[in-house]
C-alpha cells in the first residue's frame, strides 16, 4: 500500500474542522471479574485465572459483580452523568478466538450512565467543557500471542496462543460527544480530556489507570469537515492509543492523513487503524463492520440491573474529594497563584508535591524540588516524574535536613542525587558520602580567616561596614570547604571576625 | 433494543441468508441458501405474529423470569488450574490454547 499524502498541520486547520471523539477504557481494578469469581491480577501464568464461565462453557451462567456495577455507577456520578434506572446486558457477537462465548457481553442501547460532562483544562489555562454522551459496562477480551511469520503481528502468523486470564475482567468505556470547534488544538483537547479522565478515575480508586499496562485504552474518532461547511466528514477509529503522547500524536496525524485524502478528491474509508508507536502514525486495520453485524440481543442469562435512587443517592456520597475539587483546595491552602497551580498540574507534580506535605514538608520547599530539580532529573533520565526512584517521604526527609541545617542546598543536590542511584534512605547518603554540613566553628573560623586573609580589600570594605562585600569570602570559604559548610553560618562568622 | 430481524415487509433475501452465513462463519451451499431462506421466512412470520397482539401499552418482556438486581459479591472463588482449563482444547502449547492462523480480523 503506497504511503498516505499527509498535509501540514497549519495548512489542515486553515481548511479544515477537526471533529473529534474518544472513547477510553478503564479496566477496573475489582478483586474478580465481571461475571464471575476469577481473580483479575496481572502477569499471571496464562490461563490460571479463568473457570468455566469465562471460558464460555455449556452449562455455566453468569453472576454480575455487584462491586463493579458501583464503580460504573460511581464513574457516572463522577462524570455527571444521569444513571440509568434500568438496563440490560447484550451479546456483542463476533467471530474471534479473544473470547471463547464468540460474543462479548456488553451494555449496548441501554448504558448505566448517560448524558454527563468533564471540564478540562488546557495547559494555557483555557477550560473546554467535553460532553460524555455515555459510560458503559463490557468485559475485556482474552490476549492473543501470533506465532511465526516474520513480525510477530497477525499479518502472515502460522498460528495464534491464547490467554484468557483477561477474558472477563470488568470494563467500563467511556465515549464522548463529537467535540467541536477544537481546531489547531483537537490534539492537545484529546490529550488533556484523557489526562483529566485518567486523573478523575484514579482519584475514584476504580482503577489503576495505567496506559502502559492497559488497564486504561484510548480509541480516537476523527473526522474532518471542510473549514465552516458543518458537513460531517467520515471518521476513523484508531485504536491502540497506549500514552497520552500517543493521544495528541494520533488525533495530530490523522488530522494530516483525512486532509490528504479529501484533498485528493477522495474519500476517507471508514475503519479502523492502529496507531503505530515508533513512527507516530496509523496503519488500516480492518473495514469495520456495521452495528447490524455484531447482531445485539439482550442477554438471556442476565437479569436487567435497576439501581434504586436510594443506591444512587448512597454511592455519591462515596464520591471522594474529586481532582478539581482538590485542585482548588489546595490552591488554597498553599496559597498558589493560577499559574503556579497549573505549572505544577502541567508538570504532574500535584500528587507528588502533596504527598511530599503530607510527609511533613513545607509546600514550597517541596514544590521547588519537584518542579525544578527533579523534574530536571526526570527529563535526563526519559522518564515520567513519578517513576523517579524516590519516594515523596525520602525528599521530605532531605527537606527536613535542609531545614535543620544538617545540609545545605548543594549538598541536599548530592543527598537526592544518591537516592536516584539507589544509594539507600538520605541518612545513608548522608553517612556515605559524608555529606554533612561542616558545624564545627572552628574549622570554619579557621578557613574565615584564610579567606580573610587572602583577599586583605574586601576584609577592609566589610570591616568599614559593606557587609554585602562579605559574598566573596563566603564564596571563597564554601570552596575550601568543598560546599560542606553552612553558608548563612560561615555568614555570621565573617561579621563577627569583622567586627562589623 | 434494535430488533435484528431484517427489514419488515419483504420476504428474507438469498443475498441475507448469504450475509448472516458468513457472520456466523457457516458454509452454505447455493442450494442451501434458497432453502434456509424459505424455512427463515416461515419463522420470521411466525415471531412477527407477536407483533399483533402487542400494544403499546404492553412492555417488551426482557426475561422470562421478574428478576432485577442479581449481583454476587466480588469475592474470589477458585478458578481451574491451567491443566482443567486447557483438557478439552483440541490444541495447547505454553500453557494456552492453541488456534488456528486469524485472517486479518483484529477486534
Amino acid at each position: 500500500m503506497s504511503a498516505p499524502t499527509l498535509v501540514d498541520f497549519d495548512d489542515v486547520v486553515d481548511r479544515y474542522d477537526p471533529m473529534l471523539g474518544l472513547e477510553v477504557h478503564v479496566e477496573l481494578s475489582t478483586n474478580t471479574k465481571m461475571f464471575c469469581g476469577c481473580p483479575t491480577e496481572f502477569g499471571a501464568e496464562p490461563n490460571t485465572q479463568v473457570c468455566p464461565t469465562c471460558l464460555g462453557l455449556p452449562g455455566s451462567l453468569p453472576v454480575v459483580n455487584r462491586t463493579a456495577v458501583e464503580s460504573a455507577i460511581r464513574i457516572g456520578l463522577a462524570l455527571n452523568c444521569d444513571i440509568a434506572p434500568w438496563g440490560r446486558f447484550a451479546r456483542k457477537n463476533y467471530f474471534y478466538p479473544d473470547m471463547p462465548k464468540n460474543f462479548q457481553t456488553s451494555q449496548y442501547d441501554e448504558p448505566i450512565a448517560v448524558n454527563g460532562h468533564l471540564d478540562v483544562t488546557l495547559e494555557d489555562g483555557t477550560v473546554v467543557r467535553v460532553e460524555i454522551e455515555r459510560a458503559h459496562m463490557e468485559e475485556d477480551t482474552g490476549k492473543s500471542l501470533h506465532v511465526g511469520g516474520a513480525t510477530g503481528r497477525i499479518h502472515g502468523a502460522e498460528y495464534s496462543l491464547l490467554d484468557y486470564n483477561r477474558a472477563g475482567v470488568p470494563l467500563i468505556e467511556i465515549v464522548t460527544k463529537m467535540i467541536p470547534d477544537t481546531g489547531a488544538r483537537a490534539p492537545e483537547v484529546a490529550r488533556a480530556y484523557v489526562t483529566a479522565l485518567r486523573d478523575l478515575i484514579r482519584s475514584l480508586g476504580v482503577s489503576d489507570v495505567r496506559m502502559d499496562q492497559g488497564s486504561m485504552r484510548c480509541d480516537v474518532n476523527l473526522s474532518l469537515s471542510p473549514r465552516g461547511s458543518g458537513i460531517l466528514g467520515t471518521r476513523s477509529e484508531t485504536k491502540n492509543v497506549n500514552s497520552l503522547r500517543s493521544v495528541e500524536r494520533a488525533v495530530r496525524y490523522e488530522m494530516s492523513r483525512h486532509a490528504g485524502v479529501l484533498d485528493a478528491g477522495d474519500k476517507v474509508v471508514q475503519e479502523t487503524r492502529h496507531f503505530q508507536e515508533d513512527t507516530a502514525s496509523t496503519r488500516s486495520g480492518r473495514i469495520k463492520e456495521t452495528s447490524e453485524d455484531y447482531r445485539y440481543f439482550p442477554e438471556p442469562d442476565l437479569v436487567p440491573i435497576a439501581p434504586s435512587a436510594e443506591w444512587v443517592e448512597e454511592l455519591r456520597g462515596t464520591l471522594p474529594e474529586l481532582p478539581w475539587e482538590r485542585r482548588a483546595r489546595i490552591q488554597r491552602e498553599w496559597g498558589l497563584s493560577d499559574a503556579e497551580l497549573r505549572d505544577l498540574v502541567n508538570a504532574e507534580a500535584l500528587d507528588l508535591v502533596a504527598a511530599t506535605v503530607d510527609a511533613g514538608a513545607p509546600s514550597g520547599d517541596a514544590r521547588s524540588w519537584w518542579v525544578s530539580y527533579l523534574s530536571q532529573q526526570a527529563n535526563t533520565r526519559g522518564v515520567v516524574l513519578d517513576a523517579l526512584p524516590i519516594t515523596p517521604a525520602q525528599l521530605a526527609r532531605v527537606i527536613e535536613l535542609v531545614t535543620s541545617g544538617e545540609l545545605n542546598n548543594k549538598l541536599a543536590r548530592q543527598v537526592v542525587d544518591g537516592v536516584l542511584e539507589g544509594e539507600g534512605e538520605p541518612d545513608e547518603v548522608v553517612a556515605k558520602r559524608g555529606l554533612a554540613v561542616v558545624s564545627d566553628d572552628g574549622a570554619l573560623i579557621a578557613a574565615v580567616d584564610e579567606a580573610l586573609a587572602a583577599q586583605p580589600d574586601v576584609a577592609e570594605k566589610i570591616r568599614g561596614g559593606k557587609v554585602a562585600a562579605a559574598g566573596a569570602i563566603v564564596g571563597a570559604v564554601m570552596k575550601a570547604t568543598k560546599g560542606q559548610a553552612d553558608a548563612k553560618r560561615v555568614r555570621e562568622l565573617i561579621i563577627e571576625r569583622c567586627g562589623a | 433494543m434494535s430488533p435484528d430481524s431484517p427489514s419488515s415487509g419483504g420476504a428474507i433475501t438469498r443475498d441475507e441468508v448469504a450475509h448472516l452465513a458468513r457472520l456466523a462463519r457457516l458454509a452454505v451451499t447455493d442450494d442451501e441458501l434458497g432453502v434456509f431462506a424459505g424455512q427463515l421466512d416461515v419463522i420470521l412470520g411466525a415471531v412477527a405474529r407477536v407483533g399483533e397482539v402487542a400494544a403499546d401499552d404492553i412492555p417488551p418482556t426482557s426475561h422470562s423470569v421478574p428478576l432485577e438486581n442479581v449481583f454476587r459479591p466480588d469475592e474470589r472463588r477458585p478458578s481451574l488450574t491451567q491443566e482443567q482449563a486447557l483438557s478439552g482444547a483440541p490444541a495447547a502449547e505454553g500453557g494456552r490454547f492453541r488456534v488456528p492462523q486469524i485472517l486479518g480480523e483484529e477486534q
